[in-house]
């Protein structure tokens, strides 16, 4: 029995801003239909280490392999078609397209300038596009410009113009920040529904949220991976309360 | 009503047609003429910076190479200008017997009717390419643009035995057809030639504004990082648009050069270029009628300040400008379709304004 190749490999990686090191020799493994949380306190490194999968930021040292090819020097478009798909920590959509327009977008399987000018979106894009604004709740407010559309439903539709982008891998940063109780409800469901056919990781701070999602934790610490494992397992590990809590009172 | 509304343009076009120059003296049609023109300018920048979000401050290279494309050949093509040699008189003056290269294609009226827009565009494709594929953008596209403005200013102003410098190439008495260019009758054709392209000119920007491309435009304006890591290269699309946008300021440039008799490296200046951009944020950007508003009132207004107050233009234009940015964010013409009279009314806080959902807020702002 051989093990799985890792879909997505992360080998000593440190990032350096100017003498800081955002990562020091991080290493990480994801594998095919994995379902991670990452937790860590702020400046941990998170952000840095979506920022350096996606492209945005090139490590100082290390290797980031995606299906065995390097991701290294790849502009974050090449990434982003190769099936790496990110919502960023603020919910981003384009506030003067429309939320039908915003997920067209994102749904449109060409990606190249001239095909845009000459050619609509193919039928099973359209299709797939109004089942996911079915799902999340927005088809109300289909032809409403996402600028005005409340702060939890830009969340959604960040996240729902992710999925219409159909990447392999998802990376959610801090997807349920500023939601009401009922939202984050519902968003630990949206995102585990996307569980079977994606790989997928979660980055947060709210607990209640993780617990919901009942995925693998893994802590990051200063750049580095302090601890892995189930929610409980890794709540108990005295090395994670010192870090959230701060160090035992003597 | 809907009827009404789709036949509007067409209203229009038949009144800019055959109403304006009959009812208007030549030399007044002769202004529209080169109101309309500028109006291309003003779709060109709109499409940039309306909706792709690129402030560019250099649009009158583009422009100028437009005009001096056609002046180029109307000076090679008319006998009366042409000196003991057989190439326009300005040359003997600094002692050039031999015409310069690149003049020689433009003896050519079908070169010059290709040159006078591809060559702005490959220009427009050239610069615009290396800038964003740098990912310049924001503040530094817009200097970058004005600090490539500088330089085309002077070397067409410095190079007399090029393109007679500082004292441009004049057209009004160069001949087409058997005809001087400043006549009255070629006048009016130059009139009709305008009106006539003015609508196809903003068929092109609606082509490229509307449908997926144009989505696509504006969500490089809204959140191009965003864009990109959506999958999409942002530099085609930017490069297209500007290249697009240099094609239709050189047709401007020509059909505003021949209008007005002169092209000359003041079409360079850094202050006409920002002019433009000031037509396009008072006649509304994001918007494709706005522009065409823009250019058209600012010009006239610009027309009868001076023939009243030849000093007063610049402070009535620098009120105008700021005016419109406080008042109507939107310009003219976002202002008529978003409430007009009343929306200026509230912002004096006479009238209220309107109720719109989600800010029914009112009761939380402190009246006094």
């Amino acid at each position: 029995m051989s093990m799985p190749e890792p879909l997505l490999e992360l080998n000593d990686v440190s990032v350096s801003f100017d003498g800081f090191y955002a990562l020091t020799d991080l290493s990480m493994k994801l594998y095919k239909g994995e379902l991670k949380s990452i937790i860590g306190p702020n400046g941990a490194g998170k952000t840095t280490f979506l920022d350096v999968i996606t492209g945005k930021v090139r490590p100082t040292k290390g290797s980031v392999t995606f299906k065995g090819q390097s991701l290294l020097g790849v502009s974050e478009q090449k990434i982003s078609r190769q099936g790496i798909g990110r919502k960023f920590q603020t919910p981003r959509v384009f506030e003067n397209l429309s939320v039908l327009r915003n997920l067209e977008l994102a749904a449109s399987p060409v990606k190249n300038a001239f095909s845009l000018l000459s050619s609509g979106l193919p039928q099973a894009a359209k299709e797939e596009v109004h089942r996911i604004m079915n799902y999340v709740g927005l088809a109300p407010f289909a032809t409403v410009k996402a600028g005005s559309l409340s702060h939890g439903q830009k969340q959604w539709l960040a996240i729902a113009s992710l999925v219409a982008q159909a990447p392999e891998v998802l990376l959610l940063d801090e997807p349920v920040a500023g939601l009401t109780d009922e939202e984050t409800l519902r968003t630990a469901e949206l995102i585990k529904s996307l569980a079977g056919d994606h790989t997928v990781v979660v980055i947060e701070h709210d607990m209640e949220f993780i617990r919901d999602l009942d995925f693998d934790v893994t802590v990051l610490h200063q750049g580095q991976v302090l601890t892995e494992g189930p929610l409980d397992k890794v709540k108990a590990d005295p090395r994670v309360i010192e870090v959230y809590l701060g160090p035992p009172e003597q | 009503m809907k009827l009404f509304q789709r036949l509007v343009p067409w209203i229009l076009l038949a009144i800019a047609l055959f109403i304006l120059p009959a009812a208007l003296d030549d030399f007044r049609l002769n202004l529209f003429g080169r109101y309309f023109a500028l109006a291309i300018t003003a779709l060109a920048i709109d499409l940039i910076w309306g909706y792709t979000g690129l402030l560019s401050l250099g649009q009158g290279i583009f422009f100028s190479l437009g005009g001096y494309a056609v002046a180029m050949y109307l000076m090679l093509n008319t006998k009366s200008l042409a000196g003991g040699n057989g190439i326009p008189k300005f040359f003997e003056n600094y002692g050039v017997a031999e015409l310069p290269f690149f003049w020689k294609p433009f003896w050519s009226p079908a070169f010059t009717l290709i040159a006078l827009w591809v060559i702005p565009a490959v220009v427009a494709g050239l610069v615009g390419w290396l800038i964003f594929r740098n990912r310049i953008k924001g503040v530094y596209f817009s200097i970058i643009t004005q600090a490539a403005l500088m330089v085309f200013f002077h070397f067409f102003n410095g190079q007399q035995k090029l393109f007679d410098g500082t004292n441009g190439l004049k057209t009004s008495t160069s001949e087409l057809f058997g005809q001087l260019v400043g006549s009255p009758d070629m006048q009016v054709l130059f009139y009709r030639l305008t009106v006539i392209l003015l609508p196809l000119a903003f068929l092109v920007c609606r082509y490229f504004t509307t449908g997926r491309f144009g989505d696509a435009l504006i969500a490089i304006r809204d959140d191009e990082t965003r864009f990109r890591f959506a999958g999409f290269n942002s530099v085609p699309f930017k490069t297209i648009v500007f290249l697009v946008a240099g094609a239709l300021c050189g047709i401007s440039g020509a059909l505003y050069t021949v209008q007005s008799g002169i092209v000359s490296p003041q079409y360079m200046s850094i202050s006409f270029s920002i002019e433009m951009v000031i037509w396009v944020a008072v006649g509304g950007r994001g918007t494709l009628v706005g522009p065409i508003i823009g250019a058209t009132v600012v010009n006239y207004l610009r027309s009868l300040v001076s023939e009243a107050l030849p000093e007063a233009w610049l402070f009535v234009q620098g009120a105008l400008f700021i005016f419109v940015v406080v008042l109507m964010p939107d310009g003219i013409y976002g202002w008529v379709t978003n409430g007009g009279l009343r929306s200026l009314l509230a912002a004096f806080g006479i009238a209220k304004k309107a109720k719109t959902y989600p800010s029914l807020d009112e009761e939380a702002v402190p009246v006094d």
